[in-house]
C-alpha cells in the first residue's frame, strides 16, 4: 500500500468511501446468511421473512458501489493500484450481492421446510459448513481491508475444505432419500441448502483472487484443489 | 558503422514479416547519459532502450528531465552554450555524438514536433517543401510536389488543405498546424520523431486526431513523446518511462507501468499523489 496520499483529497475520501461500503456490504451479507442458515436450523418462518426482505438492502449496496465506481473512473482516470481497487470493488460487490441471493434462497427453503423435522446428523453438518464458509467471508473481507494477500491465499486454499464437507453431507442426504422416499422433498432443501453454502464458499474464493490481485497486481493463476466431487457423481454408484 | 554497440532489446516483438519472436534490436540506446546545465545535474545516468516502429513515452513531473533527455536524442541541446552531455546515445548503432556527424544529416533522421505549432510564416505547401529542398533530397520540382502532396497525406491533414496549399500555414486551426509541423518532419524522411508535448495546446478533438495520427505513423517511424497526460502517453505508447529528479525511475510495457508499477515512485505520480 501506498502510504502517501492523493493530492485531490476529495478523490482520497472517494477511495476510502469505496472500501466503507465494501466493509459495510459484506457485514450485512454476513448476517444474511448467518440468519438464513439460523431460520432454517430453527425453523423459524419469521426470521426466514426477514432474511428475504432484506436482500434489497444488499442489492441497493451493489447497484450504489457500481453507480461510484463507474463515476470515478469517468471523472479520476484512476491509474495503477486506484484502477485496481475501483475495479476490484466492483468484482467483489457482485460477489456479495450473489452471496446475498444465495442466503435468500436459503431462508426461502427455510420457509419451505418450517414444518418438518430434518435429520439431526444433516443438520450437524450444515452447521459445521455454514460455520467454516462465514469464517471463509469474514477473512477474505478481512483480507480485503488489511490488504493482506497472504490471508486470502489462505482463504483461497481452505475453499477445498468446504468443498469436502459438501461432499460427504450430499452422500449423506442422498442414502437418507434412498432410504425412504418421504424424505425426498425435505432432503432436496437441504441438498440445495448444502449446495448454497459451497456457492457462498466459491464466492469467498473470488473475492480472495481480488483481493490477491487488488494487492500485489499480478493473479492467482494456478489451479487450486478441488475437492468438490458432487457434479460428477450418480445416484447408488461410485462417484 | 560500430556493430558492437548495437544492443538486443530485451523486449520481443514479432519480427516482421514471417511472424516469429525475434529480438528486437533496438532503434536509439542510451548509455549512462548525464545532462548538466552548467551546475545543474539535469539528468543522471540514464540507460534506455528504444524499439524501433513503436512509440514511446516519457512521463515525470516537470523538471525531471525527460525533455532535456528527448533534446539530447537529435541534440537539440547542443544550442544551449552551458549544456554539456556525457555518456553514449546510439541511432543504429552509430554514436550521435560523435564529433565527426554531421548534425543538420542527425536531425534530418531525427524530427521533431514541438508544444506550440510552429509552422514558418509561409504557404502550407512550402512549410512542407522546405525541409527537403534545403536538404537537396527532391530530385525535380515534380519530385517535390509528390513528397509534399504524400507527406501531407501522411500526417492525415491532405483533405483538409488539398485546395488551398498557397495559402499561409499560421491560418489553419491549432490542430491543423500541428499535423502541418508534422507534414514538415515527415518530409525529409526521418526514421524518429520526437514530440515534445505536442498536444498540450490542443483541444480533445484535435488532440484524439494527432494520437490517432501517432497510432499510423509508428507502422513506419520510431516515435519518442515527452507527455504530461498520463491519459495520453497509456493510450498512445507500447512503451513508457518515468523520469523523476533527473532520474530514469522505471522504464517498460505501457500496460505495467499504469496498472501494476513496480517503483513506488511511479506509482506515487501515476496515482496523483505526489507529495
Amino acid at each position: 500500500m501506498t502510504d502517501n496520499v492523493h493530492i485531490v483529497r476529495s478523490y482520497e475520501e472517494e477511495l476510502r468511501n469505496l472500501d466503507a461500503k465494501i466493509a459495510q456490504m459484506g457485514g450485512l451479507a454476513e448476517q444474511q446468511f448467518a440468519k438464513a442458515f439460523d431460520a432454517l436450523e430453527h425453523r423459524d418462518p419469521r426470521l426466514a421473512e426477514a432474511v428475504i426482505a432484506t436482500d434489497v438492502a444488499i442489492d441497493r449496496f451493489e447497484r450504489e458501489l457500481e453507480e461510484i465506481s463507474i463515476s470515478m473512473i469517468a471523472r479520476r482516470q484512476p491509474m495503477a493500484l486506484d484502477l485496481r481497487q475501483i475495479m476490484t470493488a466492483m468484482k467483489i460487490a457482485a460477489d456479495l450481492e450473489r452471496v446475498g441471493d444465495l442466503a435468500k434462497n436459503t431462508a426461502k427453503r427455510a420457509l419451505a421446510i418450517s414444518n418438518e423435522a430434518p435429520p439431526k446428523a444433516v443438520m450437524f453438518g450444515l452447521r459445521n459448513m455454514v460455520d467454516t464458509a462465514l469464517q471463509q467471508l469474514k477473512d477474505v473481507l478481512d483480507a480485503y481491508s488489511d490488504r493482506d494477500p497472504e490471508k486470502a491465499v489462505a482463504v483461497w486454499l481452505r475453499d477445498a475444505k468446504l468443498d469436502a464437507m459438501h461432499t460427504s453431507l450430499f452422500r449423506e442426504l442422498l442414502t437418507y432419500m434412498m432410504e425412504d422416499p418421504r424424505n425426498i422433498g425435505l432432503c432436496t432443501h437441504l441438498l440445495f441448502g448444502a449446495k448454497n453454502i459451497e456457492r457462498i464458499g466459491d464466492h469467498a474464493t473470488n473475492i480472495a483472487e481480488n483481493v490477491y490481485y487488488l494487492v500485489t497486481g499480478t493473479n492467482l493463476t494456478e489451479e487450486r484443489p478441488k475437492k468438490d466431487t458432487t457434479s460428477s457423481s450418480r445416484p447408488g454408484g461410485e462417484s | 558503422m560500430d556493430l558492437k554497440s548495437v544492443t538486443t532489446a530485451s523486449l520481443q516483438a514479432p519480427a516482421k514479416g514471417n511472424g516469429t519472436h525475434a529480438p528486437v534490436v533496438a532503434k536509439v540506446v542510451a548509455n549512462a547519459v548525464n545532462v548538466y546545465y552548467g551546475e545543474k545535474h539535469a539528468l543522471k545516468e540514464v540507460s534506455v532502450e528504444i524499439p524501433p516502429r513503436s512509440v514511446m513515452s516519457f512521463i515525470g513531473p516537470s523538471g525531471c528531465g525527460k525533455s532535456t533527455f528527448l533534446r539530447c536524442i537529435n541534440r537539440m541541446n547542443d544550442t544551449i552554450p552551458i549544456c554539456r552531455v556525457t555518456g553514449r546515445i546510439t541511432i543504429d548503432g552509430l554514436d550521435i555524438y560523435d564529433p565527426s556527424l554531421d548534425v543538420v544529416q542527425l536531425r534530418a533522421r531525427v524530427g521533431m514536433v514541438f508544444q506550440k505549432p510552429n509552422p514558418f510564416p509561409k504557404s502550407i505547401f512550402e512549410n512542407v517543401a522546405y525541409g527537403p529542398r534545403i536538404h537537396g533530397s527532391a530530385q525535380s520540382k515534380a519530385n517535390l510536389e509528390e513528397i509534399v502532396v504524400s507527406s501531407l497525406k501522411k500526417a492525415g491533414l491532405f483533405d483538409e488543405v488539398k485546395d488551398r496549399l498557397n495559402d499561409t500555414g499560421t491560418g489553419l486551426s491549432g490542430g491543423q498546424q500541428q499535423r502541418l509541423c508534422i507534414a514538415r518532419a515527415i518530409a525529409v524522411g526521418p526514421e524518429i520523431i520526437l514530440m515534445d508535448e505536442p498536444c498540450s495546446a490542443l483541444d480533445p478533438i484535435a488532440t484524439a486526431r494527432i494520437e490517432e495520427l501517432i497510432d499510423e505513423l509508428r507502422k513506419s517511424f520510431t516515435i519518442i513523446i515527452v507527455t504530461h497526460s498520463m491519459q495520453q502517453a497509456a493510450r498512445v505508447s507500447q512503451r513508457t518511462a518515468f523520469f523523476h529528479l533527473g532520474n530514469l525511475v522505471e522504464v517498460g510495457e505501457t500496460q505495467t507501468i499504469f496498472t501494476n508499477p513496480k517503483d513506488k515512485r511511479t506509482q506515487d505520480y501515476i496515482t496523483g499523489r505526489f507529495g
